[in-house]
């Protein structure tokens, strides 16, 4: 399928591209860099980062990348956008299709509330300009997950409008430096969703399934204003968090409920923006930033060697690490846009334009939608800053990781620690241990409440941090078992009777007089092999502090 | 009194069912045996015979029960084979559908069988309701029932075609000219049409029944295969206007499965006997006097003008000054909706499909050739092109503004006072199938449509009433105009004028040889009536 030049071409310069920091540059091929300055004027081509390429003797060309993104999300809804037919991810194929989404002549559109709603909700908590009247329109083509041989959209006046999107990439040397940038939303539109065609090489045919035809996307169209993988793919990132605190979007990218196009050029900045080509299909997050790091490079290998770039539709081969050209749109399209008919204009309203006397059920109030809007993202993680003392970068982690948040929550609630040390027992230990493992949150074998009684017992001092440490692990591998059972089996509580301790002190005291010799000489570290001492004997469940209070009382006694 | 106004209209013959003069069944079996007679008018596609005998019989259940449905119930019915019939075979006379049968029944259908109707068959149409002479469907022409009436042919005898007379057959003029003759033989009460340039009420002028156009929205789509969405109607066809009320009263009104229908509910209606029009102002719009007239039509439609001003009402000359742009405004709007309502029809789910299977591109192009005629090939074409970036703004935008212009003029005159406007429905009577072809379907499309078609770019209601025989001794109808959803005044216009003009029926040899029972009926209805 690839062109064997395409192919070879990539597997010269695999390798050539990695994660991207800063503007930094490799000595071969073209370096990528993410701007580092976070303001942005009203041009884009200003905006654009900086990428050198250098060419071995050849100096220096500053090309620059701009990335935009047209992103469509599944709307969460039990239903589909023109029809009742239920949505339902993996049903049996076909098992799921209405007169309407076979296209049966005769069969009409009827509009799905849920969906207008979640379209406005989501468009206000994208800072849109809600459009009080929007249209749908028939988008033509021929194909075979297609059944009426258009998709139903809205072309001319969709939905939304004129929105933003802010993001935040970690920059700097240990990505600690949390910048915040913005994305032009151009628009938001209602759409449908086509059906799947499974393509059965072997016996040289194509099996439809329509369960997916006519569910109601949203098409979220981001103006060019990104300039790398990483801006993208973390703007991405920050409207999947954005729909799922919505709930107008389960946007989860593996079951294909975010799909990410991306419109891809580069040039040279203050010169005209360069000819673009469309990855589409960037439906896995993994691969998201890596596809458009690997079409930009392309891009400036091809203009650096005096090719041209064509304006042309591309995959991304993950295989590969390259993008390839698409073999079924290689033709232009023209896709015939006209109104659809069978949809008058889908008008909204606001409280102040609401025809008296309107049936709730018949019309829809904006301002109330805008009642119901969540915390989102962004308010979460100023909150959690705020309340709890965490740093910037540490609430990115605590959003991107799914059910991290609510996990925190749930600790928080059951613990008297302080949410510092919540926070990163969360992200140091509890976080590594999954990542080691490779599990979600809901998958880990610590339930939150677990994790706050530890945090309980290291609190009142009852076990030190390190057999905490101990525990811990030991909740990791037997399920079940709570911390205290294991602090008793394992025998790791601290020793609490303080005259008991004494008499260990005294004991060892007696057990080393040249050690308390040498303290009484004024030797600093001497005090320090006496609590080595101490601890052993009492096997590690001594306070170290408490013991050095004893030893220090004794001593000057 | 009985034979000027036929008495076998749903109104009457309901009262007779009533009083149980005649059975459903009877009633049922009658109309099937009218359909076997004629049969060679084609004008039936499919003809539902065990289904309807199976919905006479619940029907005469209920009424032996005291239960029966309302006006329509056990009243045999026909539909146009581009309405969506669950179980029966939905062709729209095109190769594309041949053997689809569809799982759902268009809410017209579905409403007409809630109250008891029975349905006879399926009427034949040009294919996709794309022509103006029921001529070009794949299963063939319908023949005008009028071609081989007795009126026409006393007026015909001198001329000396005799030996070649099943040559000199007459259209019935188009789409629903299936619906039409069916109506016109009494093979069923009351049929549906559907009306995009004037699909309904062409062919009702040329058959001698009545023909309505609803307002747009006023009657659901749903299940209509459409032509043209934002211009189609499900029409109806009646032997009166009172039979037309009484099936608008069953269908109109909100559908939640169509979006452009009216939100407001719509109470079933009777419509009243008007006795005085001297309060009417009834509208002759000047653009509408086109040299292609013939002065046979012009002289009936200055006649009725003459007929309402005699009575009292006002009779004002108006202007539609946009009408000469009609034409060619719907000739892009109906082609593009065209190209994309067909788009569907790719073998894929349902109708036809080809056996070429080298690639789906190979399979879509064969089963579109296959599928649909030139007529619907050369409008997708058409409509694909007006479609085409480059062009859209040039047609596409043009039509719909021109398409606001002529909608506007029906306002302005509505505004300016006029209640109903008057107008020839068609051009001339119909004319013989051999001269009908000598043009093709896009010219005869553009000619026919000529007095029709505007109404439909307005959503405005439309009717046409018979009004006279011609020299030739074939019908001719008239055309009222109203306003949008004011379908009500404009069929009570209608009635007084239907009452005035008393136009006969047909007189058909092969419905001859059951005078004797219709008649019987005729007169046990018609005691019912003076009750």
């Amino acid at each position: 399928m690839a062109a064997p030049m395409l192919r070879g071409c990539c597997l010269a310069r695999r390798g050539a591209l990695a994660c991207i920091d800063g503007g930094s540059r490799r000595g071969r091929g073209a370096a990528i860099g993410c701007r580092s300055s976070g303001k942005r004027g009203r041009s884009s081509v200003a905006q654009q980062s900086l990428i050198t390429a250098q060419k071995s003797g050849k100096g220096e060309h500053a090309w620059a990348a701009v990335v935009g993104l047209e992103i469509h999300a599944q709307i969460s809804s039990n239903s589909k956008l023109f029809s009742g037919s239920q949505v339902q991810f993996a049903a049996p194929p076909n098992s799921l299709v209405s007169f309407f989404d076979a296209s049966l002549p005769g069969t009409l559109p009827v509009l799905n509330r849920r969906c207008v709603e979640a379209a406005v909700m989501t468009g206000l908590a994208l800072k849109c300009h809600i459009n009080k009247k929007s249209l749908f329109d028939r988008k033509h083509y021929f194909y075979a997950d297609l059944p009426a041989g258009y998709q139903i959209t809205q072309q001319r006046l969709p939905i939304a409008v004129n929105g933003s999107l802010e993001y935040s990439v970690c920059v700097g040397k240990k990505r600690s430096q949390v910048i915040t940038r913005t994305a032009r939303i151009k628009q938001i539109q209602l759409e449908q969703d086509s059906g799947k065609s499974l393509h059965d090489e072997l016996r040289s045919q194509t099996l439809i399934d329509l369960n997916r035809a006519g569910v109601g996307l949203l098409e979220v169209v981001l103006e060019p204003d990104m300039s790398c993988g990483e801006e993208a793919a973390t703007a991405v990132r920050e409207l999947q968090l954005i729909l799922q605190a919505l709930g107008t979007s389960q946007a989860n990218m593996a079951e294909g409920q975010l799909r990410v196009d991306a419109n891809i050029s580069v040039h040279h900045p203050g010169e005209p923006l360069g000819v673009r080509t469309e990855v589409k299909n960037l439906n896995s997050a993994r691969f998201l930033a890596r596809a458009i790091d690997s079409e930009i490079e392309r891009q400036i290998n091809e203009l650096e060697n005096g090719r041209e770039i064509l304006n042309e539709t591309r995959s991304f081969d993950c295989k590969l690490g390259c993008t390839i050209p698409m073999r079924d749109k290689e033709g232009k399209q023209d896709y015939r846009f006209m109104p659809e008919p069978n949809l008058p204009p889908l008008l909204l309203y606001d409280t102040a334009s609401l025809p008296p006397g309107a049936d709730p059920q018949q019309v829809i109030n904006i301002d109330r939608i805008r009642e119901q809007l969540p915390e989102l993202p962004s308010e979460t993680r100023e909150q959690l800053v705020q309340q709890y003392g965490m740093l910037p970068e540490h609430s990115f982690t605590i959003l991107n990781e799914v059910g991290l948040l609510e996990f925190f929550q749930n600790v928080i609630k059951e613990t008297r620690a302080e949410p510092k040390k919540v926070t990163s027992w969360i992200l140091n230990n509890f976080l590594g241990f999954l990542k080691q493992q490779n599990l979600a949150v809901n998958e880990s074998p610590v339930t939150p409440s677990a994790l706050a009684e530890l945090l309980n017992l290291l609190d009142r001092k009852a076990i030190s941090s390190s057999a905490a440490k101990q525990v811990f692990e030991e909740l990791w591998r037997s399920k079940g078992k709570t911390p205290s059972q294991i602090v008793s089996e394992k025998q790791l509580e601290l020793m609490q009777d303080g005259e008991a301790l004494n008499q260990v002190c005294l004991a060892v005291m007696e057990e080393h007089p040249q050690v308390v010799l040498a303290m009484k000489r004024g030797n600093p570290r001497a005090i320090n092999k006496l609590i080595g001492l101490v601890r052993k004997a009492t096997l590690s469940r001594a306070d170290p502090t408490v013991i050095k209070e004893i030893l220090e009382k004794k001593l000057s006694s | 009194v009985l034979g000027r106004q036929w008495i076998h209209t749903p109104g009457r013959v309901s009262a007779a069912l009533k009083q149980g003069q005649i059975t459903p069944t009877e009633l049922c079996q009658k109309c099937l045996s009218l359909i076997k007679k004629t049969k060679f008018l084609n004008a039936y596609i499919t003809v539902s015979e065990e289904v309807a005998l199976k919905q006479a019989e619940e029907s005469e259940k209920r009424y032996k029960k005291g239960h029966s449905l309302g006006d329509l119930d056990g009243i045999p019915i026909a539909v146009k084979d581009n309405f969506s019939t669950s179980g029966i075979e939905t062709t729209c006379a095109s190769n594309m559908l041949k053997g689809y049968v569809p799982p759902y029944n268009a809410t017209v259908v579905q409403k007409l069988l809630d109250q008891g109707a029975v349905l006879m068959g399926k009427t034949n149409l040009d294919e996709f309701a794309m022509g103006s002479g029921s001529t070009d469907g794949v299963f063939g022409p319908v023949k005008n029932p009028w071609s081989y009436s007795k009126q026409y042919k006393e007026k015909t005898k001198h001329k000396a075609h005799g030996e070649n007379e099943d040559s000199n057959w007459l259209i019935t003029g188009g789409s629903s000219g299936g619906s039409a003759a069916a109506v016109a033989t009494f093979t069923c009460f009351a049929a549906l049409g559907s009306d995009t340039g004037g699909s309904t009420r062409n062919p009702a002028a040329h058959c001698g029944v009545v023909g309505f156009k609803p307002s747009y929205g006023l009657v659901s789509r749903h299940g209509l295969i459409p032509l043209v969405n934002s211009m189609d109607v499900p029409g109806i066809l009646t032997r009166c206007v009172d039979d037309a009320a009484i099936v608008l009263g069953m269908l109109a009104g909100h559908d939640p499965k169509d979006s452009t229908t009216v939100q407001d509910p719509v109470k079933p209606f009777t419509l009243p006997s008007l006795t005085d029009v001297s309060k009417l102002c009834i509208g002759i719009p000047k653009e509408y006097l086109t040299p292609e007239l013939s002065s046979e039509v012009q002289s009936l439609w200055s006649k009725a003008a003459n007929l309402f001003e005699s009575e009292g009402a006002k009779v004002i000359e108006v202007s539609l000054p946009h009408t000469s742009y009609s034409i060619v405004c719907y000739h892009v709007l109906c082609t593009s909706e065209v190209a994309s309502n067909m788009a569907r029809f790719d073998g894929l789910e349902y109708g036809h499909r080809c056996d070429i299977d080298v690639s789906t591109e190979a399979m879509y192009a064969a089963t579109r050739r296959e599928g649909f005629n030139d007529v619907v090939r050369g409008r997708i074409l058409s409509g694909n092109f007006f479609l085409l970036k480059e062009n859209y703004e040039n047609y596409f935008i043009k039509a719909q503004k021109v398409r606001r212009l002529i909608a506007n003029d029906f306002v302005n005159v509505f505004n300016s006072g006029v209640d109903v406007l008057l107008t020839p429905t068609t051009l001339r009577e119909a004319v013989p199938y051999q001269e009908f072809i000598k043009e093709d379907n896009r010219t005869r499309s553009a000619q026919d449509d000529i007095f029709t078609q505007a109404v439909n770019m307005a959503g405005l209601p439309a009717v046409s009433v018979p009004v006279a025989l011609s020299n030739q001794g074939l019908p001719v109808g008239l055309q009222f105009i109203g306003r949008a959803f004011h379908d009500q005044q404009l069929l009570t216009v209608a009635k007084w004028f239907e009452k005035q003009v008393q136009f006969p029926v047909t007189q058909l040899q092969e419905l001859m040889d059951d005078c004797s029972s219709v008649f019987e009926i005729e007169k046990l209805a018609s005691v019912s009536l003076k009750q």
